[in-house]
């Protein structure tokens, strides 16, 4: 955590994904046309959420086992941290749709079920603003959060599939592979997706380690 | 005059087959340039976002140092 090579590391990662993403050539494609760039950086976002609330309910399971105020700082720490992503990844998002599917939002089922995913882990947030004793906060939150990840998970990756939906690798749409068939693509994507995910994981730490201070004082 | 007048609508049906040729409906200031200023505003959004961030741990830290 305090080591700082995986820093630079997410940093040049950052760097060239965000130059290379610009201005290295992307296949022809109708409707997206240049807009498919956002590939590099909308998709990422989401990327990183998900490795951030992987990593808070690992906290929350190690807490539960171990009743250590420091993984339920964690777990909580890793939530905030994946949630400015979640919303980054949404708002992006929305931006990409109005000028590719007509409208910011569109009822669309990922978007509607990312939407409440999130208000899964706002819910979190708020769970724990309402318990005032330390303790039985912590445990109930870890619980909390054990039964939101999997929620999350399903709904994000399997209840999109199972009906059709705009965004790619859904109901009847094609996948990303349709897309980044291009091996150019897969060159600056992968990157991307470790940079960010370094970053957001950079981002956790930072914050966990301002509130442990402030626990501290 | 009619000459004329058939002239204009020929001209007028011209113009909408040009309308045809642009493809998509959306025409909207962003979606132009094949839409690269949609990835520039991505981007921007997301240099929005983390630039927040650290505006909200700098007052966290400020507040920390004021204590000490």
């Amino acid at each position: 955590m305090y080591k700082s090579w995986w820093k630079i590391l997410g940093a040049v990662l950052v760097m060239y994904s965000t130059i290379a993403g610009f201005l290295a050539s992307v296949p022809p494609l109708p409707i997206l046309h240049q807009s498919i760039r956002n590939l590099y950086f909308h998709v990422p976002m989401w990327f990183a959420m998900i490795v951030l609330f992987t990593i808070s309910v690992v906290q929350s399971i190690k807490y539960l086992s171990s009743n250590n105020q420091i993984n339920d700082s964690k777990a909580v720490q890793s939530v905030n941290a994946g949630i400015i992503f979640g919303i980054l990844g949404l708002v992006t998002g929305a931006v990409w749709a109005r000028f590719t599917w007509g409208q910011a939002w569109s009822f669309d089922v990922k978007q509607n079920f990312a939407a409440i995913a999130m208000l899964l882990y706002f819910a979190y947030l708020i769970l724990r603003n309402a318990i005032d004793e330390e303790q039985k906060r912590a445990k109930i939150s870890a619980i909390y959060n054990i039964f939101a990840f999997p929620m999350m998970v399903v709904l994000l990756f399997v209840l999109p599939r199972l009906s059709d939906s705009l965004h790619p690798g859904n109901g009847g749409n094609p996948g990303f592979n349709a897309y980044d068939l291009d091996s150019r693509m897969r060159m600056v994507f992968y990157p991307a997706c470790l940079g960010w995910i370094l970053i957001g994981y950079w981002i956790y730490t930072i914050l966990f380690r301002v509130s442990a201070l402030e626990k501290n004082k | 005059m009619k000459k004329f007048t058939t002239t204009l609508l020929m001209l007028m049906l011209t113009l909408q087959l040009f309308a045809q040729g642009e493809g998509s409906a959306i025409a909207d200031t962003l979606a132009g340039s094949e839409k690269i200023y949609v990835v520039v505003t991505c981007v921007a959004i997301i240099l929005i976002g983390l630039l927040a961030f650290l505006f909200s741990i700098e007052r966290r830290l400020k507040k920390l140092e004021k204590k000490s």
